[in-house]
C-alpha cells in the first residue's frame, strides 16, 4: 500500500464570518438532501462571547479503529469518510470521537462526517471557509492501545 | 507491531494458511432436507417465530412465539426452558433422543448501539450435570439467527452421519446436508464453513457468515463447548467465543453436527426495528463514553480484557492456585496482565458483536502452535482471558505462552478451558498424594506444574484415548470422584472435599474460603459453581456490605435474579459493572451500579416499547430464575443435597492450608470457640482444621435457610406453588400440581425442615416451620 500523507481540512477564518449558517444548510444538502441545518450538518458555527467559532472534523481518523465493519477508510486523497452502506449504526465512533466531530441525526441511525467536499467553502458568502492541505502525520490520533494510564496517542 | 489507523485491508495476523479444496468438500454434501420459508420482519426485538429441528426426522417447522411466552418467559434464556418444558421428560439425559439443544437470542440482540448486545444463551440437559445447563456467549450467530428470522433454534434427535445446518437468512431457506468431509476442530471448520457459505470470495461476506461448531475434544468428554465464530475482517480469521459451561458441545457432537451456518447479508443498525430508535441510540452513545473516558482507569479491558483480574484476585488471594489451595502464590506476578498484553496483538476494535467498545475480546495473532497435530502452525488464539489464566494458576503453570497453548487446544477441540482447567488441577492433587499416580494415569505424570502431561492429556483425550484413567478424567471430576473411591485408592472424605465440582460441574476460578455469600453464589445455583448468578466476593468479604444471614440472603436473592436478566435479553453482563460512572460510589447502592440499571429500562423499553420499570425487570428474572429451578426440581434435583458444595470452597480441607494461612484460621477460631489466641495457637493443627470445618458448614446449611426463604422456596429448595402463582404461573397446572406433590413427599420424608443447627443468639428465618402456608 501507498501511504497517503496529506489530507485536506477546513479552516475558519473567524472574523469573516457573519453566522448566516449557509455552510450549515450546504452540509445538509449534501448529506440529507436539505436545507435543515444544524443537526443535519457536519460542520457547525457556534457563537461564544460575541464571536463565531467552527466545529467540525479534522480529519484525524482516529474513528477508523473503531469501526467493526471497516465502513470508516481514508480516501486516497487524504479524507476519511464513512460509507453508510457498510455501516451497522452502533455509534461507536460517534462515542470515541476525541472532537466530537463524527456527528448523528435523529432521523437516520448511521453518523455522518466532514467529507471536506468545499460545498460549504463554495456556499460561504463572507469566504470565511477554505480548504487547505495539511501533512496527515500532524493530525493523525490512533485508538488508545496502551496498557493503561493517560496517553492518547 | 501495527500501531492503529490503518485500512482493514492491509493487516495480516501471520497465520498459517490452509490450501483447500473448498469445492470438492462442498461437492460431497448430499442435502437432506430443505426447508423454504417466509422471513418475519423483526419487529420491537423479536422475529415472533422459533425453529425447530429435528435431526432424527429431518424435520424442519417454525413454533409461534406467543404473547404469553413473552409475559411470562421474557425472552432469551427464558424462551430456551418454555422449549425446554415442551420437550424433556424428567430423565432425559444428555444424549437421549429428545433432548434438546437450544440456542436463544433475545430481544435485545442484535442490537448495535449498547456495547454487549450481541449475546445468545444456549440450553440443553447437561452431561455433567444431567439437569438444564444455560451457558451465554458472544460471537456473530446470535445477531444473525434472529435477522435469518428466528428469536431462538431448537435441535432434537440425532442425525445418522456428521451434518451441517445451514440457515441462510438472504434466500431464506434452510438445509441440513451430510458433511463427510469437513474438519472437525473448530479453528479449521469455522474457517472452511465461513468461506464455503459467504455470498461472495470477500471479506465482507464472509462476516455475514457465523458458524457454530465444536472439535473433537467436545466428541470424547463431557466439557464439550460450543464456538460461536466472528469473523475479523481485520486479521481475516475466523475468530471464537465459547458457550463454555455444561458441555453443550458434547451435546453438539452426540447430534453429529459439525456446523450451524447462519448468513445474512445485509442488516442496519435498527434491524430489531426498535420503538425508539433514538432512545436506545442516546442511552448506548452515553454508556460507549463512559467507556472511552473510565475503562483506561478502571477495568482496562480495552487492553487486556478480562485478564485484568489476574493481579487483583492474587492481592486478595482469591487467585485459585493449586486446585484453589492458596489464593496467591510467589511465582503469579509472571502471568498478570501486563505479561499478556505483551502478547497480545493490538488490532481493534476487538468487540465480540458491533458496538461492543469494552473490547474484551483480545487475540494473539501467529502464536506458533507447540505440541499436539498443530505443532509449528501459526494461530489467531483468542484470549485468553481471566478465567483460563486462573485455571493456569490452578495447575501451576505459571508461563503466559504455556496458558495461550492450553487456550488453543481447548477451544479448538471445543473444550471449556474451565471445566478442563480445575479437573486437571484436581487430578494433579490427587497425584501429589499418591492417589494417582503415574501408572494410574495412563503414563501421565501429572504433577503441578507438568505443561507437557497437561498437553499430552489434552490431545490423548481429543484422539480419544481409551486409556482408563483418561476416558474418565475427561468426564470430569464427579465422575473422577467416584471412580477413585470407587478403586478404594485414597482417603474417600478427602478425594470428596477437595474436587471442586458441586452438581458434577466443576468450578470457576475464584477462591471462596473466606466468603461466605459467595459459597452460596457458588452453590445455591441453577445449573452449578459458575459465577454469572452471584460475585459477593468484595462486598461481602473486602467491604464487609452484607455481615448478617439476612443481608447475604438479600444479596443472593437480588444479583442472581438481576444477572438472569441479561440472558433473558442476549445481554453481555461486562458493561453493567465493569465500568461504572465516575460518581457511582457516592451512589446508595455503589454495588448496584444505579445509573447502568436505570439504562437498561430505558434500553428495553426503548427497544420492546414496554413500560417496565426496576422492580419489574427482577421481576421478569425471577419468573425465568424460579421456572428453572423447578425444572431441575422435576427432573430430580434442585433440592439441598444438590446445592452441596465441596469443603475445599468453604475453609482448609488440609493442614497444609490451615498453616499457610494458620495466623487467619487461628484468629477466627479464637472467636468461634470464645478462646483467647494464646491457647488456639498451642492448639494441634489437625483439631483446628476439624473445629473450622463444623463450624463453616453449618454456617453454609444456615445461609441456604435464609436464602432458599428470601427465594420463596421450602427448605429443601423446592419453589412453592404460591410462589409460582404470585409470579404469573397460575395457568401452568401441571407444573403447580407436580411441586404440591413434591412438597408433600418432602414433609413426608422429613426434609421441610432447617438445615443449620442454630445456637447461642443465631435465630431461625422463620418461627413457623411452614412458613410458605401463611403467604
Amino acid at each position: 500500500m501507498t501511504e497517503i500523507k496529506r489530507a485536506k481540512i477546513l479552516k475558519f477564518n473567524s472574523e469573516k464570518c457573519v453566522g448566516c449558517l449557509e455552510c450549515e444548510k450546504a452540509c445538509s444538502q449534501v448529506h440529507f438532501k436539505c436545507d435543515d441545518g444544524g443537526e443535519k450538518s457536519a460542520i457547525r458555527i457556534h457563537e461564544k462571547d460575541g464571536n463565531f467559532q467552527m466545529h467540525v472534523c479534522n480529519q484525524n481518523g482516529l474513528c477508523i479503529d473503531m469501526c467493526p465493519v471497516g465502513a470508516i477508510e481514508r480516501m486516497p486523497n487524504g479524507t476519511v469518510i464513512l460509507n453508510k452502506n457498510i455501516c451497522v449504526g452502533c455509534q461507536a465512533c460517534v462515542a470515541f470521537c476525541p472532537l466530537g466531530a463524527m456527528k448523528r441525526s435523529a432521523s437516520r441511525i448511521e453518523p455522518f462526517k466532514c467529507i471536506s467536499c468545499g460545498a460549504c467553502v463554495r456556499a460561504c458568502p463572507e469566504d470565511a471557509l477554505e480548504l487547505v492541505e495539511v501533512d496527515i502525520g500532524e493530525i493523525k490520533q490512533i485508538v488508545f492501545n496502551n496498557y493503561g494510564g493517560t496517553n492518547h496517542g | 507491531m501495527v500501531k492503529g489507523q490503518f485500512s482493514w485491508k492491509d493487516y495480516d495476523a501471520g497465520n498459517t494458511k490452509h490450501e483447500w479444496d473448498l469445492q470438492k468438500i462442498h461437492a460431497a454434501h448430499k442435502v437432506l432436507t430443505e426447508f423454504k420459508y417466509d422471513k418475519n420482519k423483526i419487529e420491537k426485538g423479536f422475529a415472533n417465530k422459533t425453529l425447530y429441528i429435528n435431526l432424527t426426522t429431518n424435520e424442519i417447522k417454525e413454533k409461534p412465539v406467543t404473547d404469553d411466552m413473552k409475559k411470562k418467559f421474557t425472552g432469551g434464556r427464558g424462551f430456551g426452558l418454555k422449549l425446554l418444558w415442551d420437550s424433556i421428560q424428567p430423565d432425559t439425559r444428555w444424549n437421549s433422543e429428545e433432548n434438546d439443544l437450544v440456542i436463544t437470542t433475545g430481544p435485545l440482540c442484535g442490537s448495535t448501539q449498547y456495547p454487549g448486545s450481541g449475546k445468545s444463551l444456549c440450553l440443553t440437559v447437561s452431561p455433567s450435570t444431567n439437569i438444564v445447563c444455560d451457558s451465554n456467549v458472544g460471537g456473530y450467530f446470535g445477531p444473525y439467527l434472529k435477522f435469518c428470522g428466528y428469536d431462538a433454534l431448537e435441535i432434537q434427535g440425532k442425525a445418522k452421519e456428521d451434518v451441517i445446518i445451514a440457515i441462510d437468512g438472504e434466500a431464506s431457506v434452510i438445509r441440513i446436508e451430510t458433511a463427510p468431509l469437513e474438519e472437525i476442530n473448530t479453528h479449521l471448520v469455522s474457517e472452511q464453513l465461513t468461506y464455503m457459505y459467504s455470498s461472495k470470495d470477500d471479506e465482507r461476506s464472509r462476516q455475514r457468515v457465523s458458524v457454530v461448531s465444536a472439535g473433537h475434544g467436545a466428541e470424547n468428554s463431557y466439557w464439550g463447548c460450543l464456538n460461536f465464530s466472528f469473523w475479523d475482517i481485520r486479521r481475516k480469521v475466523a475468530r471464537i467465543k465459547q458457550a463454555g459451561r455444561g458441555g453443550l458441545g458434547t451435546v453438539l457432537r452426540d447430534k453429529k453436527i459439525k456446523g450451524i451456518v447462519a448468513r445474512v447479508d445485509k442488516f442496519t443498525g435498527v434491524e430489531n426495528a426498535p420503538e425508539n430508535p433514538e432512545a436506545a441510540a442516546k442511552v448506548g452513545t452515553k454508556i460507549q463514553k463512559e467507556i472511552r473516558d473510565l475503562d483506561r482507569y478502571q477495568c482496562n479491558m480495552r487492553q487486556v480484557g478480562t485478564a485484568h483480574l489476574v493481579e487483583i484476585m492474587d492481592a486478595y488471594d482469591l487467585l485459585p492456585c493449586e486446585n484453589y489451595r492458596f489464593g496467591s502464590f510467589p511465582k503469579a506476578p509472571k502471568i498478570y496482565s501486563m505479561k499478556f498484553f505483551e502478547n497480545f496483538t493490538r488490532v481493534i476494535p476487538d468487540g465480540c458483536w458491533h458496538g461492543c467498545t469494552m473490547a474484551c475480546a483480545k487475540t494473539v495473532d501467529s502464536f506458533e502452535v507447540m505440541t499436539g497435530p498443530y505443532k509449528g502452525h501459526k494461530v489467531t488464539v483468542d484470549g485468553p482471558e481471566y478465567e483460563t489464566v486462573g485455571c493456569g494458576a490452578n495447575m501451576s503453570l505459571w508461563d503466559p505462552k504455556w496458558i495461550i497453548e492450553f487456550n488453543f487446544y481447548c477451544d479448538t477441540y471445543g473444550i471449556d478451558t474451565i471445566s478442563s482447567g480445575t479437573a486437571i488441577a484436581y487430578y494433579m492433587e490427587m497425584f501429589e498424594y499418591g492417589i494417582l499416580n503415574k501408572e494410574r494415569c495412563g503414563g501421565l505424570e501429572l504433577a503441578f506444574g507438568n505443561f507437557d502431561a497437561v498437553m499430552q492429556f489434552l490431545h490423548r483425550m481429543a484422539d480419544g484415548d481409551t486409556n482408563e484413567f483418561i476416558k474418565v478424567a475427561a468426564k470430569g471430576i464427579r465422575r473422577v470422584k467416584d471412580w477413585l473411591k470407587s478403586k478404594n485408592w485414597g482417603d474417600h472424605q478427602l478425594i470428596e472435599d477437595t474436587g471442586m465440582e458441586s452438581k458434577g460441574l466443576e468450578y470457576s476460578e475464584y477462591v471462596t474460603k473466606e466468603s461466605l455469600a459467595m459459597q452460596g453464589g457458588y452453590g445455591l445455583t441453577l445449573k452449578g459453581p459458575q459465577h454469572d448468578e452471584a460475585w459477593l466476593i468484595f462486598m461481602d468479604m473486602v467491604n464487609n456490605q452484607i455481615p448478617t444471614f439476612k443481608d447475604k440472603a438479600e444479596a443472593l436473592h437480588y444479583f442472581p435474579m438481576w444477572r438472569t436478566w441479561f440472558g433473558l435479553n442476549g445481554l453481555c453482563k461486562l458493561p453493567w459493572n465493569d465500568v461504572e460512572p465516575a460518581n457511582n460510589a457516592e451512589t446508595d447502592e455503589p454495588s448496584k451500579v444505579p445509573e447502568h440499571l436505570n439504562n437498561y429500562v430505558e434500553y428495553q423499553n426503548a427497544v420492546t416499547g414496554w413500560n417496565i420499570n426496576k422492580e419489574e425487570l427482577i421481576l421478569q428474572s425471577e419468573r425465568a430464575y424460579n421456572w428453572q429451578r423447578a425444572l431441575n426440581v422435576w427432573m430430580g434435583r434442585g433440592q439441598r443435597r444438590d446445592d452441596w458444595i465441596p469443603y475445599r470452597s468453604m475453609g482448609p480441607v488440609t493442614e497444609l492450608e490451615y498453616v499457610s494461612r494458620q495466623e487467619r484460621y487461628d484468629k477466627q477460631l479464637a472467636e468461634i470457640i470464645n478462646k483467647p489466641l494464646e491457647e488456639i495457637e498451642k492448639m494441634d493443627v489437625g483439631k483446628k482444621v476439624k473445629l473450622v470445618y463444623h463450624h463453616r458448614q453449618n454456617q453454609y446449611q444456615i445461609l441456604s435457610d435464609a436464602v432458599y426463604m428470601r427465594r420463596g422456596w421450602t427448605q429443601n429448595g423446592v419453589p412453592t406453588p404460591v410462589k409460582m402463582k404470585q409470579l404469573g404461573f397460575g395457568d401452568e397446572q401441571k407444573m403447580l400440581d407436580f411441586l404440591a406433590k413434591k412438597i408433600q413427599e418432602d414433609e413426608e420424608n422429613g426434609l421441610n425442615d432447617w438445615g443449620g443447627v442454630y445456637s447461642g443468639s443465631e435465630e431461625k428465618p422463620s418461627k413457623e416451620r411452614r412458613y410458605w402456608e401463611s403467604w
